[in-house]
């Protein structure tokens, strides 16, 4: 405050400024180093039990680590991770930037404020919940619907159903749906808040209805924020346990219905697998993570090169 | 019924969570007596073990005795499942393991390494837990079946209740036409493996899968742990599945008596259970007690469907150091007060000819 400085001001390096440049830069190299521990553990484990599998890793439809030899593959796991995923996928991301433009752009700002907080409250319910609500409800409560399914589309082969308790992935999907559904709908409803106002007016100006204005503004501005919000909800519905673990009835089987029980995911597996594996079962186990792992990763990867495509012309920065 | 139904699966699920074993750990039931009239204390110290979870209530029973009468004793029994109780005991961490299963080769090999003066792990068998075969049939209160009849319901060859298989083995009860769904274990578990072990003993044309820990059978449906197939049984009428006899008692669940040969069929009780393992023989060597039963024992009330709950120990001991805590801990689970607990929480005290071989194993580590 009016004394002249005395010293050129780029010289100065005060102690704060080390202390945090040091501290963030320690925590970026901590994540890659973990990240690179935990990849190297994976391997190392996987490449022992795969080394030992008389089976085929990738194609066998058996889950037999403990014994001796043991034979295992992730084929049903694969295709259970992947098939519930995309159903919940299908079903959630629709609703979610129902719900999302409902709060930015069509409700009251009351009515907004309270179903933004109560969307957020949801995406705080622990997994377990949503396991012991859809084992305890929503598996009684299918039944009828999958009758209906199976009277009009079960000549498709995929939604042939046969009475039994729908503990299948098709319910296991409409429950990841539901669990997915809350961070699609923050991170969606955040990002159409970003959407420049000025854009918006000036398709107003040109006589656009609501909804082309949200068409043609809000919906391409936000592209890659739905597919980031997406791809966090994807992320959650292939790692998901225990509420897999709690509605499937696994086998490992792949059938061709979606409705009759069956199939697995990884990380159910590695729950139920886990208590009584010996060391190779443990091995085995961690190989199949090691593959849960690399999807996740693509899925990401996959998301990030769309994202970087789409930029260009959303508009974002 | 459904709010039954709902405390298994919520207990299960939680079970799930904490990543243990969910074999037995339903609680025990009511207020059991820790008080014992004569145990041989050991100086005090403390011993870890873990292992089968389908010994997790006798264990603490055994524990919460020897702790309540001699000071200064802490004994701390993980249930954390057969296959990691075993090895932790073979990475010398436990001074003991519970085991539904009995070791492989390899295991046996392995476990000189952690054993002191060239021993070797011995199986001691310590209890024995009836398994119950539960079912949800409205209307029949009794159900008799055979081995060949019940290898094929859980391997989807009958699908009825009122297939004439099942009819004639139960002449006069009213079964309904109701298609039958089996529920079987997601996770592995030694029940399954002592199940499969009684179905591919005494049905092997009905049931030609080796015994496993994972389930081999066709069909039906899979749920989590004891408590998850309590709660299908419970919730869905024409649900059969199979847990230890203490779920069966606590959640009131008809049971299957099993058609032996015997006289008359045989119904799941402790006593039973306990004369099926004395038609059993030791098939250990070298002072191993690791028992194979006669599954297809006609003996008169001899219920067959037993698992076999062991403590696998060093012979000569591991670690100097909890060696008389091991020793008088197992001495007492193993003698008349230790035994004489079991019945009262369901599960089967070892018949005396053998648990006295058990006793002077226990008595001679050194």
């Amino acid at each position: 405050m009016g004394t002249p400085a005395t010293a050129p001001r780029k010289n100065t390096v005060r102690l704060g400024d080390r202390v945090f440049s040091g501290l963030s830069k320690g925590s970026g190299i901590a994540l890659l180093v973990i990240m690179a521990a935990i990849a190297v553990f994976l391997t190392i484990r996987a490449a022992i039990a795969i080394a030992h599998n008389e089976g085929n890793f990738l194609t066998t439809f058996q889950w037999d680590a403990n014994a001796s030899p043991p034979v295992f593959g992730i084929a049903v796991l694969l295709f259970g991770t992947v098939v519930s995923s995309v159903i919940a996928m299908t079903l959630a991301v629709p609703v979610a930037i129902g719900i999302a433009l409902f709060i930015s752009h069509y409700a009251p700002r009351r009515l907004a404020g309270i179903i933004g907080y109560v969307v957020d409250l949801l995406a705080a319910v622990p997994s377990i919940i949503y396991g012991l609500w859809g084992a305890l409800f929503l598996v009684p409560h299918m039944t009828g619907l999958f009758d209906w399914l199976d009277r009009f589309f079960g000549w498709t082969g995929i939604f042939a159903y046969d009475g039994t308790p729908a503990r299948s992935l098709m319910t296991v999907g409409i429950l990841l749906a539901i669990m997915i559904l809350p961070i699609i709908t923050s991170v969606t409803r955040e990002v159409f808040k970003q959407t420049p106002k000025a854009h918006e007016e000036a398709a107003l100006a040109l006589g656009a209805t609501r909804w082309e204005v949200i068409r043609m503004t809000v919906l391409p501005f936000g592209r890659s924020g739905i597919i980031s919000a997406s791809m966090l909800g994807l992320g959650r519905a292939l790692g998901e346990t225990m509420a897999v673990a709690t509605v499937l009835s696994p086998s490992f089987l792949i059938n061709a219905s979606l409705l009759e029980s069956g199939g697995g995911t990884f990380a159910q597996n590695i729950a139920s697998q886990f208590k009584e594996a010996g060391s190779m079962g443990r091995d085995a186990l961690i190989a199949s993570g090691l593959v849960l792992f690399v999807l996740t990763l693509l899925v990401n990867g996959a998301a990030r090169l769309i994202i970087a495509r789409r930029k260009e012309y959303s508009g974002s920065l | 019924m459904k709010l039954g139904a709902a405390a298994a699966l919520v207990s299960s699920a939680l079970l799930l969570t904490a990543a243990c074993g969910s074999d037995d750990n339903s609680g025990l039931p009511g207020a059991v007596d820790f008080s014992a009239d004569h145990i041989e204390c050991a100086p005090s110290g403390s011993l870890l073990a873990s292992g089968s979870s389908a010994q997790a209530n006798a264990m603490e029973v055994w524990v919460n005795t020897y702790q309540a009468n001699c000071d200064d004793s802490q004994i701390n029994y993980k249930a954390t499942g057969s296959g990691a109780g075993i090895q932790e005991f073979l990475q010398g961490r436990t001074a003991f393991a519970g085991s539904d299963s009995l070791l492989g080769d390899q295991e046996l090999a392995d476990s000189r390494a952690v054993c002191r003066d060239g021993g070797q792990a011995i199986h001691l068998p310590m209890a024995a837990g009836p398994i119950a075969i539960g079912y949800n049939l409205p209307g029949v209160d009794d159900l008799v079946l055979d081995a060949p009849t019940l290898a094929l319901i859980f391997d989807s060859g009958i699908t009825r209740w009122n297939d004439p298989a099942i009819a004639a083995l139960n002449p006069g009860a009213d079964l309904p036409d109701l298609p039958i769904t089996a529920f079987h274990r997601s996770d592995g578990s030694g029940t399954t493996d002592n199940l499969t072990q009684y179905l591919h003993g005494s049905a092997p044309e009905q049931w030609p899968y080796e015994p496993n820990k994972n389930w081999t059978g066709k069909g039906g449906q899979a749920a989590d742990g004891s408590s998850g197939l309590v709660g299908m049984v419970q919730q869905n009428a024409g649900a059969i599945a199979y847990f230890e006899l203490s779920y069966a008692h606590q959640n009131g669940i008809s049971t299957v008596a099993i058609d032996t040969g015997a006289p008359e069929p045989v119904a799941v009780s402790v006593e039973n259970a306990s004369s099926a393992i004395a038609a059993g023989e030791v098939v250990g060597t070298g002072g191993d007690l690791a028992l194979e039963l006669d599954y297809a024992t006609r003996e008169p009330g001899a219920y067959p469907i037993v698992l076999v709950t062991y403590e696998i120990i060093c012979d000569k001991g591991n670690n100097p150091g909890t060696l008389d805590l091991t020793r008088a801990f197992l001495g007492y689970a193993a003698g008349e007060e230790g035994q004489g607990a079991l019945a009262e929480i369901d599960y089967a005290p070892i018949p005396d000819g053998i648990i006295e071989q058990v006793r002077d194993r226990v008595a001679g580590m050194s």
